[in-house]
C-alpha cells in the first residue's frame, strides 16, 4: 500500500517536472519552439525521466526483494531458545515471526515460555526493521528524484539535444524488456536444471532415460525410495511419440490439403465461409476436445474395433479377433486422432499464409507451360513453400508434444512401452501433471521426477526446433 | 489539336538487319475477330481484330493500361486464371477457335508458350526448369531423350555455354538476363508454335536486353512471336509487324517500318513521338 502511494506521488512529481521542463524550454526559445534543437516536449520528458525512473526502480526493487532482506536481517541473531529447536521447527519459527511482524496470518503453533519471549522480541524487532527499511527506501527514492531533477533541469538549453537523449532512454527501455524475457527463460532453464540435478542424484540418469518401468507411486514407500527401475521414463517418451505420430498423421495431410484447397482452388465465397469455420475450430479449448475424445470418439472406436473383432473370432485370425474384442475406450488412437483434429486449423492456417506468399508469377509460369492446377501445386507451389510448411509442421509437433488435456482424458494413465495404437499409453506431460497435483512436498524423488521429465522434454523440443530451423535454412538457400 | 503531318525520315531507326530487305511473311497464323475482354464490369478491350503472321515477330505497343497484355493473354487463355474475367469474340489459331469448348486450355498452352515480364524460374534446378514442360506433357520417353531436349532448348535460348557445367544448380541462382533466357528455354522445350512475350526485357539491364533481342531475332526463324513492349526502340529493332493499342482499342497495325515512319493515325504518331503515353 505504502509502496503504491509512493509510486503515485513519484508519478505526480515526474508529471509536474515534465511541465516545468517544457515551460523552461519554451522560455529558452523565447516563446518560439522553432529555435530549439528539440521540441519542448522532449525537454520535459528528459527531465521527467531523470526525476522518475531511478527513484521508481528503487521502490520497485524494495517491493520485490524488501521482505527477503528484512527476514535475513531478522535472522542474524538467533536466540538460544530457538537454536535448540529442530531445523524444521526453526524454519516455522522464523516464518511465523516474519509474518507476525508484517501483520500477516501465521501458523497455529503456540509458543510458550522462553520461546514466547524470544518470539515476541523477534516480532518487535521485525516491526522495527520493517519501519526502518520502508522509511530509508522512501527517503532514498525521494532524494534520488530530487537529485535527478536538480541535475537535469539546469542542463536544458536552446541547443540541448533532448530529442537524442530521449531516444537513448527509449532504446534502454527496449533493451531492458528483451533482457527481462531472456533472463526469465534463463531462470526457468536454470531452475529446471537444478531440480533435475537433485533428482538425478537419487535416480541415475541412465535408469531414468532407458528404464522401461514407470511407477513413481511405488517408489513413494519409505523402504523403496528411488527403487531401481521405478523411474524409467522410456515408456512415457514412447507414449508421447506414438500419440504425436498419430496426431500428425491426421493433422499434416488434412491441414495441408485444406490449406491448398483454400489458397488455390476455393473461390472467394467458399474461402469466406471455410476460413472462419476453421478458425472456430482453433478456438475450442483443449479440455472440450478432451471430453469429446473421452465421451464420443473413444466409445465409437471401441465399438468399431469390438465389432471387427466379432467377425474375426473363430476364423483364421482368431487371436487378433479376441484381442480386438477386449479393446477399451482409452487408447492412444483416440487421443492421437482428436489431437490431430485440434492441430488441423493450426497447420492449415499457417500453411495457407505460406502458400499465399508464393509469388503469383510462379503460378502463371506453370499454367503458361500447360500445367494443370494440381500439377502446379505439386511441382511448383509446394516445393517453393516447403521451408514454411516444414516450419509449420514442426510447430505443430511441438504443440502435440506439449499437449496435456486431451491425453489425460482419452489415453489412460498407464505407462506402457508399446507401439500398439489400441493400447492405453501415457505421455510425459500427463505424468508431470499427475506428479504435481495435490499436496506435494518438493524434495521427494517423486515430485523431483517432474523436473527431470520437464528438462528432458525441453531438450527434445529444443532439438526438434533446431532441426526444423536447419531444414528451413537449407531449402531457403536452395530456392530463394 | 495536332495537325497530321507526313514524316520524311524515320522517327526511330529500325536497325535490325532484317528490316533492310523486305521479308515475305507467312499467311496469318493467328486471326482475331472482335475480341472484347471484361474484368467484372470494367471493359479492358473493345472489339479488337488483327491478323498475326507466323514465323515473324509482331510487337504490341501502347501506353500502360491500354490492354495489350490483356490481349496477349487471350491468345493462350491465361485470362481463364483470373476470377471474374470474361472474353468475347474469336481468337483462331490455324483456323481453330481457342475459346471453343472442345479446346483444352492445357493442350493449347503447350502449343502457345509464354514469357513474362519478371523472370520466373521455378524453385528447381536449371535442368528441371527446362524439363518441366516435357515431363508434364510426356514428350520424352527416356532419360537420354529428355537430356537431349533440355540441351537443345538451352542451346536455342543461347544459354547452354553458360550453364552446361552446372545444370543441377538452382534456376534462381542465375542472373536476371540468364533467368529470362532460361524461361525462354523452358517455353521452347515443349516445341510450341507460338511464343508470347509480355515485356520480357523490362526487368533487365541494357546488355541483357540486347542479348534477349538477338535471341528473339533468331527464334523468329522457327516460331511465331508476339511481344508486348514499352520500348518503341525495341519494337522497331525486333519486330516485322507492329500494332498500336490505346484505351482498350487497337488503333493501327501494319509493318513495323510503316508504323514508325508513316503512321496512318495521328494518335499513333503522337505516341511514338512521345506526345501521349
Amino acid at each position: 500500500m505504502t509502496v503504491l502511494i509512493a509510486l503515485a506521488l513519484l508519478a505526480v512529481f515526474s508529471g509536474s517536472v515534465y511541465l516545468l521542463g517544457r515551460r523552461r524550454a519554451v522560455a529558452l526559445a523565447g516563446g518560439k519552439s522553432a529555435g530549439l534543437h528539440s521540441l519542448p516536449g522532449y525537454h520535459g520528458t528528459w527531465v521527467a525521466l531523470w526525476a522518475g525512473v531511478p527513484a521508481a526502480l528503487i521502490i520497485l526493487l524494495f517491493a520485490v526483494f524488501g521482505s527477503r532482506v528484512e527476514d535475513a536481517a531478522l535472522r542474524t541473531q538467533v536466540p538460544a531458545a530457538v537454536a535448540q529447536l529442530s531445523a524444521e521447527r526453526q524454519v516455522t519459527f522464523w516464518s511465523d515471526a516474519g509474518a507476525a511482524a508484517r501483520g500477516q496470518a501465521r501458523s497455529e503453533i503456540a509458543y510458550e515460555g522462553e520461546l514466547k519471549t524470544a518470539f515476541d522480541a523477534k516480532v518487535a524487532e521485525g516491526r522495527r526493521i520493517g519501519v526502518i527499511g520502508l522509511v530509508s527506501v522512501l527517503a532514498l527514492s525521494g532524494v534520488l528524484a530530487l537529485c535527478g531533477f536538480l541535475l537535469a533541469f539546469p542542463r536544458l538549453s536552446k541547443d540541448f539535444r533532448a530529442r537524442n537523449r530521449v531516444e537513448g532512454w527509449t532504446s534502454l527501455l527496449l533493451i531492458a524488456c528483451s533482457t527481462l524475457a531472456v533472463l526469465t527463460t534463463l531462470g526457468i532453464v536454470m531452475s529446471l536444471a537444478w531440480e533435475s540435478f537433485r533428482f538425478f542424484q537419487s535416480v541415475p540418469p541412465t535408469d531414468f532415460l532407458f528404464g522401461t518401468a514407470w511407477d513413481p507411486q511405488i517408489a513413494m514407500r519409505s523402504d523403496q525410495v528411488a527403487a531401481e527401475g521405478a523411474f524409467g521414463a522410456a515408456p512415457l517418451f514412447a507414449g508421447t511419440f506414438l500419440i504425436m505420430l498419430i496426431g500428425m498423421a491426421v493433422a499434416a495431410p488434412v491441414g495441408l490439403f485444406s490449406a491448398i484447397y483454400l489458397s488455390e482452388y476455393a473461390g472467394p465465397t467458399m474461402r469466406a465461409i471455410i476460413k472462419p469455420l476453421l478458425e472456430i475450430l482453433a478456438g475450442v479449448p483443449t479440455v472440450v476436445y478432451g471430453f469429446f475424445a473421452a465421451l464420443t470418439v473413444g466409445p465409437t472406436f471401441r465399438a468399431f474395433f469390438n465389432w471387427i473383432g466379432g467377425f474375426l473370432v473363430g476364423g483364421p485370425m482368431d487371436s487378433l479377433g479376441q484381442y480386438l474384442e477386449t479393446v477399451q475406450n482409452q487408447m492412444a488412437l483416440t487421443a492421437g486422432v482428436v489431437m490431430g483434429i485440434m492441430l488441423i486449423p493450426f497447420v492449415s492456417s499457417l500453411s495457407d499464409d505460406i502458400i499465399n506468399a508464393v509469388p503469383q508469377t510462379l503460378r502463371d509460369g506453370s499454367y503458361a507451360m500447360g500445367a494443370t492446377k494440381s500439377e502446379t501445386v505439386k511441382r511448383v507451389i509446394l516445393p517453393a513453400a516447403l521451408p514454411g510448411v516444414v516450419g509449420a509442421l514442426m510447430l505443430a509437433v511441438s504443440r502435440a508434444i506439449g499437449e496435456t488435456m486431451i491425453v489425460t482424458m482419452a489415453a489412460g494413465l498407464q505407462a506402457k512401452l508399446t507401439a500398439n495404437p489400441l493400447d492405453t499409453v501415457t505421455t510425459v506431460t500427463v505424468q508431470i501433471v499427475t506428479l504435481l497435483t495435490g499436496d506435494q512436498e518438493f524434495d521427494s524423488p517423486k515430485t523431483l521426477a517432474a523436473f527431470g521429465l520437464g528438462l528432458t522434454l525441453f531438450a527434445v523440443t529444443l532439438t526438434l526446433n533446431i532441426i526444423a530451423l536447419g531444414i528451413v535454412r537449407k531449402y531457403r538457400e536452395q530456392y530463394d | 489539336m495536332v495537325a497530321p503531318m507526313t514524316v520524311q525520315s524515320p522517327l526511330i531507326r529500325t536497325a535490325a538487319p532484317h528490316s533492310h530487305h523486305p521479308v515475305s511473311l507467312e499467311p496469318s497464323k493467328i486471326v482475331v475477330r472482335d475480341v472484347s475482354v471484361f474484368y467484372g464490369a470494367k471493359q479492358a478491350l473493345d472489339s479488337v481484330s488483327i491478323d498475326i503472321p507466323g514465323k515473324a515477330v509482331t510487337a504490341f505497343i501502347g501506353p500502360s493500361g491500354c490492354g495489350k497484355s490483356t490481349f496477349l493473354r487471350c491468345i493462350n487463355r491465361m485470362n481463364d486464371t483470373i476470377p471474374g474475367c470474361r472474353v468475347e469474340g474469336a481468337v483462331e489459331i490455324d483456323g481453330e477457335d481457342v475459346n471453343d469448348k472442345a479446346i483444352d486450355p492445357v493442350v493449347l498452352r503447350a502449343k502457345v508458350g509464354m514469357v513474362f515480364q519478371k523472370p520466373n524460374p521455378f524453385p528447381k534446378s536449371i535442368f528441371e526448369n527446362v524439363a518441366y514442360g516435357p515431363r508434364i506433357h510426356g514428350i520424352s520417353s527416356s532419360k537420354s531423350e529428355l537430356e537431349g531436349i533440355v540441351e537443345a532448348s538451352l542451346k536455342k535460348a543461347g544459354l547452354w555455354a553458360e550453364v552446361s557445367d552446372r545444370l543441377g544448380a538452382p534456376g534462381t541462382s542465375l542472373s536476371g538476363g540468364q533467368q529470362q533466357r532460361l524461361v525462354i528455354a523452358r517455353a521452347i522445350a515443349v516445341n510450341p508454335e507460338i511464343i508470347l512475350m509480355d515485356e520480357p526485357c523490362s526487368a533487365l539491364d541494357p546488355i541483357a536486353t540486347a542479348r534477349i533481342e538477338e535471341l528473339i531475332d533468331d527464334l523468329r526463324q522457327q516460331f511465331c512471336i508476339v511481344i508486348v513492349t514499352h520500348s518503341m526502340a525495341q519494337a522497331a529493332r525486333v519486330s516485322q509487324r507492329t500494332a498500336f493499342f490505346h484505351m482498350g482499342r487497337l488503333i493501327e497495325s501494319g509493318s513495323t517500318e510503316e508504323i514508325f515512319t508513316n503512321p496512318r493515325e495521328s494518335r499513333t504518331q503522337d505516341y511514338i513521338t512521345g506526345r501521349i503515353g
